[in-house]
Order: structure tokens, then sequence, then C-alpha cells
């Protein structure tokens, strides 16, 4: 941490400066529209399928071939969502978010190795 | 489908099992890990280190680790006696514990990664007031971390007297302080470093000797899904013997109580502060994301297994003799090992579950010494100005304490009922911890006071809910048996405190009339999404 005048604050970035520039703006949209949106829809499926089980046993007990029953089904769908959200937060990560970070981070080590 | 059976009766009438065999399997296990941890402990120099284990893990071998931290003996042994006992209701339980990564690995991780040096704390007071919010999460995270070694404590004593066939008091007291001596050695000489490892090595052992069962109990029943759960249903005592396929055995009687409970699950996860701590042994964001997702196949695919060992538990063993047996609900899995392989198998299961409790009680201690020696001491108590090697000693101190202590109150609390004590940590993750990381990260306008008020709010309010409820309180299973009544009437305040800890944290800020820093909240924010200035990895 080296003193610094007014424009660059302690660190040498003006973070300010950077948490407005359209690249991090652009990082953080891409970020929050596909984090939050998700989050929402893996938490309503999860608490459905919560409320299902706890208020709907009847239905959930019905058998759909043999002794598989729909709320196994169900359940099993749970795994199947939660592995397939993984995949594709992962996919969305390397392919839309790490770039830009990258290229960000590059440019912030640049500023602070050459200030 | 006579011959196992038969198996099982004849082991639980005369011999149950042998404990020679047991005890060798476990001292071998013992032996690896200790040999591991000494190994691992050549490089334990500076808190990075100690707390973080320079940093040097890779996603997968912290996927590994993460898993052998969060697959402990009650959601091993708890889940498959479960399913065995009630079918499909233990199945929806487990459902909880696995969804709730998706909220580590979306909201949480690699933020915290990119924010955090070793603690809940640091990402917390990284933009906020030091001292009130420091202290606020060290002592959230020591009452999550002593909730849930005192429920594994106990635990251990438990499956003491049903692996090694040791009822006495004494026996199973002796058992309870080397489980915390060893704990101690291995979190001393190995920190962080030796600590992932035994956790790796248990996570493999586990899952490996759990998919060799699963495929057992499949080949036994003609890899037919269907067959299986004939089996059980043929063998099940409940009424009508099918109601093991569907919800209703064991939440029924009060469903909003399982609504609490999955609302816990899913929040708490992300609120632990020994998986948080997790993320910093790897050296950058995206291995902190692989490590998650390592974490989620592997949780994932063990709870797949659970499904088919506790339905092919009932199939085989019965659950009248689960149920009959001297570990009740939690002796299905390793019973289930015996009518499948023996004595050996058995012993072998019986190891990995002993193994299960050392490894989670490990990770606990050296997160709850990181946050006395980091955030309370060095930081609250010397304000920052502490010698290099100061905290880590002040760390090793406090493991040896908490050691002490955990050994004490496991012996304390023996034959007491403490299942609770978990459901308690997880409530009290959910409800202080997780409000304030989502919004220090997500919400520009939190402030010190709102995080201090979610905090203390969010802790209070479950541990006052719990005290209320009926697990204190007049039932046949409460801590006061049959007497008063409950005042608040769910076994779990989740429903209740969880909102509560994100109304507080949004109340604290909007009250508040100086806003904090906005240069640190800018920082912040470029920091967590960029990466930029993120701890590094140790170089040896």
């Amino acid at each position: 941490m080296s003193n610094s005048p007014s424009t660059a604050p302690p660190g040498g970035i003006d973070y300010v400066a950077v948490e407005e520039s359209p690249r991090f703006v652009e990082l953080k949209t891409k970020h929050r529209s596909f984090v939050w949106p998700l989050t929402v829809v893996f938490l309503v499926w999860y608490f459905v399928y919560v409320l299902l089980s706890s208020f709907a046993t009847d239905f959930m007990a019905t058998r759909v071939s043999g002794d598989i029953t729909v709320g196994l089904l169900l359940g099993l769908g749970q795994f199947v969502t939660t592995f397939g959200i993984t995949m594709w937060y992962v996919w969305y990560a390397n392919h839309r978010l790490d770039p830009i970070a990258a290229e960000i981070r590059d440019d912030l080590e640049r500023q602070e190795g050459g200030a | 489908m006579t011959s196992p059976l038969d198996a099982v009766k004849t082991a639980i009438d005369t011999v149950e099992n042998d404990p020679i065999l047991n005890i060798s399997i476990f001292g071998a296990f013992v032996a690896v890990t200790l040999f591991i941890v000494i190994r691992a402990s050549r490089n334990n120099k500076t808190a990075a280190d100690y707390y973080a284990a320079g940093r040097s893990f890779t996603g997968p071998q912290n996927g590994f680790a993460i898993s052998g931290d969060y697959l402990s003996a009650a959601s091993f042994l708890g889940i498959c006696g479960a399913i065995a006992v009630n079918g499909y209701d233990g199945f929806l339980y487990s459902i909880g514990f696995l969804v709730a990564w998706l909220v580590a690995l979306l909201l949480v991780a690699e933020l915290m990664r990119n924010t955090g040096k070793f603690t809940m704390a640091d990402v917390l007071s990284f933009r906020l007031k030091q001292t009130p919010v420091r202290m606020a999460a060290a002592i959230t995270t020591l009452a999550v971390c002593f909730f849930y070694l005192l429920a594994q404590m106990a635990g251990a004593g438990g499956l003491v007297s049903l692996l090694l066939g040791i009822h006495e008091q004494i026996g199973q007291s002796i058992v309870v302080a080397v489980v915390g001596v060893l704990m101690i050695v291995y979190v001393l000489i190995g920190g962080m470093k030796g600590t992932t490892w035994v956790q790796i090595v248990k996570a493999f052992l586990l899952i490996g000797g759990a998919l060799v069962m699963t495929i057992w109990v499949l080949a036994i029943n003609g890899f037919s899904i269907n067959t299986l759960l004939e089996s059980a249903v043929a063998t099940s005592i409940s009424d009508p013997a099918d109601a093991i396929l569907g919800p209703g055995l064991q939440y029924g009687k009060n469903p909003w109580d399982f609504i609490s409970l999955a609302i816990a699950l899913v929040f708490g996860t992300a609120g632990l502060p020994h998986v948080l701590m997790r993320f910093y042994t790897v050296p950058t964001a995206k291995e902190a994301r692989r490590s998650v997702v390592w974490a989620i196949w592997l949780i994932g695919i063990f709870y797949l297994l659970t499904l088919v060992l506790g339905y092919g538990a009932a199939a085989l063993v019965g659950p009248e003799t689960i149920k009959n047996a001297p570990g009740g609900v939690n002796s299905a899995a390793p019973l289930l090992a015996l009518a499948l392989g023996g004595p050996f198998l058995l012993g072998f299961i019986s190891a990995v579950a002993f193994a299960t409790i050392l490894a989670v009680v490990a990770g606990l201690t050296i997160t709850a010494a990181a946050s006395f020696a980091h955030d309370i001491y060095a930081n609250v108590v010397k304000k920052g100005a502490v010698p290099p090697d100061g905290e880590v000693k002040v760390a090793r101190r406090t493991v040896v304490v908490i050691g002490i202590l955990a050994i004490i109150g496991g012996i304390g609390v023996q034959n007491q009922n403490v299942a609770f004590l978990v459901a308690l940590a997880f409530a009290v993750a959910a409800s202080a911890n997780l409000p304030t990381i989502i919004y220090s990260l997500f919400w520009r306008r939190f402030t010190t006071r709102g995080a201090v008020w979610s905090m203390y709010g969010g802790l209070a309010a479950a541990i006052v809910l719990i005290v209320l409820s009926p697990v204190f309180w007049g039932t046949e299973t409460s801590v006061f048996k049959n007497t008063g009544t409950a005042i608040w009437p769910l076994n779990n305040p989740g429903i209740i405190s969880i909102p509560l800890g994100f109304f507080l944290g949004w109340l604290g800020s909007v009250v508040s009339r100086s806003d904090e820093d906005p240069r640190k909240a800018a920082e912040m924010e470029v920091r967590s999404l960029t990466g930029h200035g993120a701890e590094k990895a140790v170089v040896h």
C-alpha cells in the first residue's frame, strides 16, 4: 500500500472508476443476471417438492410403474436438476465470465505494476 | 434371501460383531492418516500454511475434502437408517443436503475465495468496521462449531457401543477421549493440510465402501430398483407395508417441522464455517468453483447410494431387526455390511464411520481455532499487531483447549438426546451467517449495524426458539422428559430465525445514519468478481 494522490486511492487503483467501467458493469450484470434467477428457480423447485412431500402425500405415493412412485421420480429429479444447474453454471462461468474477469484482472495488475 | 438374514440374526444374537477386527481396521486407518499428517506437516510455517494449507490443494482434492467434511456420521448412518425404517422420508431429508450446495456454488464460494484470507469474518469485515463485525462473526462461528462438535463427540460414544461392543459408560468415555486426543494430534501437527488429507482419505473410503455395497445390493436384486423396492416392501413393518414408498412416515405428524428443517438445510450449508474455510485451501476462485462442482457430484452420488443402501438394509436386514439392534436406526448400514460381506466388511464400514467422526471433528476444530486466533486474538484484541508466528501459536493452543472441551463435553452428554445439535448448527449458520455473507457480497448499502444485528439476532433467535421447543419440553424424547409444555411448537427454529436474520440485516442497514466507505465497497466488488489481489498460493 503506497500513499497516493487523490485521484488514485490506497493501492494505486481507483476502484470506484473500475467499478463504473463498462467492462466491469458487463461482468457484474452477466454474473448477477445468471446466478440470481437460477437461484430463485432451484429454490422454488425445491420448496415445491418439499411442500408436495409434506401436504400431497397421496399424490407423491402414486405408483408410476411397479413400485416406482411419483415422489421417487420427483426426488431423483432434484438430483438431475442439481447436477444440470452445476454443469450449466460451470460452462457459463468458464465461457462468459472468466474471460472478462481475466481481462480486467490483467488490466489492474498492469496498472499496479506501472503505478 | 434367507441366508444373509439368518447370518445377521445369529450375529446379533451371539457375538454381535468382532471388536478385535474392528479395532485393527480402525487402527490401520489411524496409522495411515497419522503418517500422512506427519508428512504433510513439514511445510507448516506461516498462518497461510497452517489455516489454509498454503492454498495448495487442487479443486478435485478440495472437493473430496469438502465431501469428507460434509458427509458426517449423522448423514451416513442416520440417512441409511432413516430410509431403512421410514423409507421415502429418509430420502427426502437427504435431498436438502444436496440442493443446498447450489447456494454455495452460485452465490458464495468464488466470491468468498476472492475477498477473504482465512475466515468468514475476513469477508464480512472487508468493507465494514473490523472490531464489531469480526467479534460477531467469530461468536457465531464458534457457536456453530461448538454445537456441531458436541453432536459429533456424543455420536462417537453411541457408535462405540454399536461397533465395538463396548457398552459400559467408562469404556465409551475412554473411546471419546481417544477420538479427542487423535483429533488434537491431527490438527496440532498437520494443520489444515493434515486435516484435509484425513478428509480426502476418509471421503474416498466412505464413498468407495458405499459404492461396493450398493453394487452388491443391486446384484442381489438383479440390478432392478423395482425388485429392490419390492423386497423392501415385503419386509416392511409399516402400515400399510408400501407406505415406505411415499412420504409421511417420519415427518407426516407435523409437516411444518420438516419444512422448517428443509429451510435450515438449504440455507445453512453455505453458512457453515468449516465448509467456508475450505474455499481458502485452493489457489484461485476457479479452483474453488471446481471444488464445489466435485463436492456436488460426490455428495449427490453418495446420497443416491444411500437410497439403495437404505432400502437394501430394509430388504436384507429388516426394519424390525434394525430397530432392535444396539444402535437403533444408526445400525442399518453396519448391519447391511455384515449381511453382505460378513465381519470383515462390517469392520471396514465401522472403521469408516469412526474415521468420519475423526475427520469432521478435526475440520471443526481447526475452523474454531482459526476463528479464535485470527479474528478474536489477532484482529480484535491485538488490533492486527501480532508477530508473524504469534497467531499460529495462539491457534495451536486453542486447538488443545477446544480438544479438551470437546472430550469433556462429549463424555458429559453421553446417553443424552443431542440429535438436535446438528439441526441447531445448521439453523444458526443459516440465520446468522448466510444473511450477512449474502448481503455483504451483493448489497451495496449493507452496513456494520445491519451485519451485527443480523448475526446476533439470528443466533439468539435460533437458540431461544430451540430452548422453547419440544426438543427441551414436554415430550418423551425431550431434554426435560415429559416436563412442562413447549411454547414454540416446532423442533427446528429455521422458519422464523432465518427470515428474521435477513430482516434484521436489512433493518439495521436502513436505520444506519452513516454509510460505509464507498471506495472500500467498490474495491470489494471489483475484487470479488475479478479475483484481483486475491490471496495467492504459498510457494515452497
